[in-house]
């Protein structure tokens, strides 16, 4: 038995990896969270928001990279990131002018409003290819490793590696970054304040004198910065594909609902919930089993639960098993 | 004229009217009341009062100024609050968080203001930091009224302040609603409580399908026989 193996097997993984998916995923729910409290829909267009954040940030990348600007170890992305903030911006701001705006003044069912989503998804869609393609794009620079398997393991004297990427660590950091300051703005700031009160209760936020075009502008501009983050993120830690943010969909979803929809701390915890399930479920326990049993018990299969291929099944199962029995979510979000 | 003069009000929900000719009136620092039986259309006058509601015919003025064209948010501005009969609170938000969005429009400290509700319910002060929504009814209506107490309204419209809290809490609401009075604050209430409430009342209008059926001081609607037959129970 090898309990110390075992671990650092499944730390390096299982653990990593799902928190920095993890982390990505409760990003991409928190946007999904804010325009559901705020705009009263589910909005199907999110995934192409983040592919389309990511999209401007490669490509300022690729232009900082060519004039030699980098941040040394941290990756130029980092740099590009508020442009990419800002183009997502303007496109979310644009979008709200032209399409959302209309089916608010004629108050539009949300289920209508979902309709319209998806159709502004494909517009999205459809943008992103005409600029950049369908091409896979690694636009991570910088230090690859925070600790690199081979040195950890003649550190620990251990067989098992853990690796640490530089982009996983960066990504766990601004997510934390990100999060804090969302809820510090959501708890602290008057404009926060007026921002749940409205999600809270429409009537009496107008009865109040807040301004509804104002609290949705300001939904638009906290949800580019929070696509274009989590696309971001995801995008460094794998690669940039568009088509990618299509299937990120479900699982940014599951995330935003399991933890109960509307509620921004419901979903960072259904992200993490999400994130540890797949991987977990996924992930082929042979070596960590092997180390915990005596050497007799070494299974012959893989030990996994689920092919990789599935993944995106245990979002979906988990988000049908928690609209079944709890619709409102782990945490109190609204029901759907 | 009044304080607040809202004349031969018509009007409803895009249908048949619901309100046939009401006329409400407040004077300064006056408690006004309306009672009457479900559905008579009650809420819809408060509604319309506010300019929730577009009337088809009829005028609000406040003081003196003629606000019929103004909407819900504009007459805030001009000095009423209005405590709606459901929703009338923010539910996840902290009770104090509730009296701040009350206070929304104001640019000027509002600090003492939240004193002032705090020390005229006690109870919202003990619960500032809970969430709203987790509260029991009475609390909630006293929230609720704080709220509206936020923008230091010169009319108060309150719809059924006391639904659904007990008769004590009734009481104490009521007593609270008095104080409030007693400032010259003016107020209009809609109450199903209709003996108790008239008894507070300055004025008192009995209110059948939309139109004002009874008009006097709360005292005289007590003491009149037909209206006690009618709407009192005896
Ligand atoms: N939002 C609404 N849309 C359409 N009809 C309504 C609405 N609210 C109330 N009504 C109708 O208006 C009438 C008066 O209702 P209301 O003013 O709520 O009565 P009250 O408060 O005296 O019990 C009722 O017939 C009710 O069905
Ligand atoms: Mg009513």
């Amino acid at each position: 038995m090898d309990i110390l193996n075992a671990l650092v097997a499944f730390t390096n993984f299982v653990v990593v990896p799902a928190t920095a998916y993890g982390s990505q995923l409760a990003l991409g729910a928190l946007g999904v969270t804010l325009i559901y409290g705020v705009l009263r829909f589910s909005n199907f267009a999110h995934g192409e928001t983040m592919s389309f954040g990511a999209m401007v940030v490669v490509l300022v990348t690729g232009l900082f990279q060519s004039w030699g600007l980098s941040l040394g170890a941290l990756p130029t992305a980092l740099l590009a990131l508020p442009f990419g903030i800002l183009a997502t911006a303007l496109l979310l701001l644009l979008t709200d002018r032209v399409v959302y705006k209309f089916y608010r003044k004629v108050k539009a069912v949300p289920v209508m409003f979902v309709i319209v989503s998806t159709g502004v998804m494909f517009v999205m869609n459809g943008l992103v290819r005409m600029v950049v393609g369908t091409d896979d794009r690694r636009f991570s620079d910088g230090a690859r490793f925070v600790i690199n398997a081979r040195e950890f393991k003649a550190w620990s004297g251990l067989n098992e590696g853990l690796a640490l990427k530089t982009t996983q660590v960066i990504t766990v950091v601004v997510a934390m970054i990100t999060v804090a300051a969302l809820f510090w703005f959501l708890n602290k700031t008057r404009t926060g304040k007026s921002m749940r009160a409205f999600s809270d209760n429409e009537d009496l936020a107008l009865l109040s004198g807040i301004n509804p075009e104002r609290v949705v502008m300001i939904t638009w501009l906290l949800v580019a910065a929070l696509a274009t983050i989590a696309g971001t993120l995801y995008g460094l830690d794998k690669s940039y594909k568009p088509f990618i943010f299509q299937q990120l969909l479900l699982p940014v979803f599951a995330a935003a609902i399991v933890g109960g929809i509307g509620n921004p701390l419901g979903a960072v915890a259904g992200g993490f919930v999400i994130a540890f399930s797949e991987v977990t479920l996924t992930y082929a326990f042979k070596k960590v089993v092997t180390y915990l049993g005596p050497d007799s018990w070494a299974p012959d299969g893989l030990v996994q639960l689920l092919s990789t291929d599935y993944k995106f099944a245990v979002s979906f199962a988990i988000l049908i098993i928690v609209l079944l029995f709890k619709p409102t979510g782990l945490f109190k979000g609204q029901s759907i | 004229m009044s304080f607040l003069h809202a004349s031969e009000m018509r009007g409803g929900y895009g249908g048949a009217d619901i309100l046939h000719g009401c006329t409400l009136t407040v004077q300064k620092g006056e408690i006004a009341v309306i009672v009457g039986p479900n559905g008579a259309g009650k809420s819809t006058a408060m509604k319309a009062v506010f300019g929730m509601l577009k009337l088809r015919e009829g005028a609000v003025y406040l003081d003196g100024e003629d606000i019929t064209g103004l909407s819900p948010q504009e007459r805030v501005y001009k000095g009423m609050g209005f405590v709606p009969q459901t929703h009338n609170i923010f539910p996840t938000m902290t009770v104090r968080e509730n009296l701040e969005m009350g206070a929304f429009i104001r640019k000027d400290e509002i600090e003492p203001t939240i004193e002032q509700v705090y020390e005229l319910f006690p109870a919202v002060y003990e619960k500032r930091n809970q969430n709203a929504g987790e509260l029991s009814g009475g609390q909630r209506q006293q929230v609720a009224v704080g709220r509206a107490l936020m923008t230091q309204p010169k009319l108060l419209m309150l719809d059924e302040p006391t639904a659904g809290v007990s008769p004590i809490v009734m009481d104490e609401l009521f007593d609270r609603i008095i104080e409030v009075a007693k400032t010259g604050i003016s107020i209009l209430m809609v109450e199903q409580n209709a003996r108790q409430a008239l008894e507070i009342a300055d004025k008192g209008y009995v209110l059948v399908q939309g139109a004002n059926a009874y008009t006097d001081t709360g005292a005289n609607l007590l003491a009149d026989p037909e209206v006690r037959r009618t709407f009192l129970g005896g």
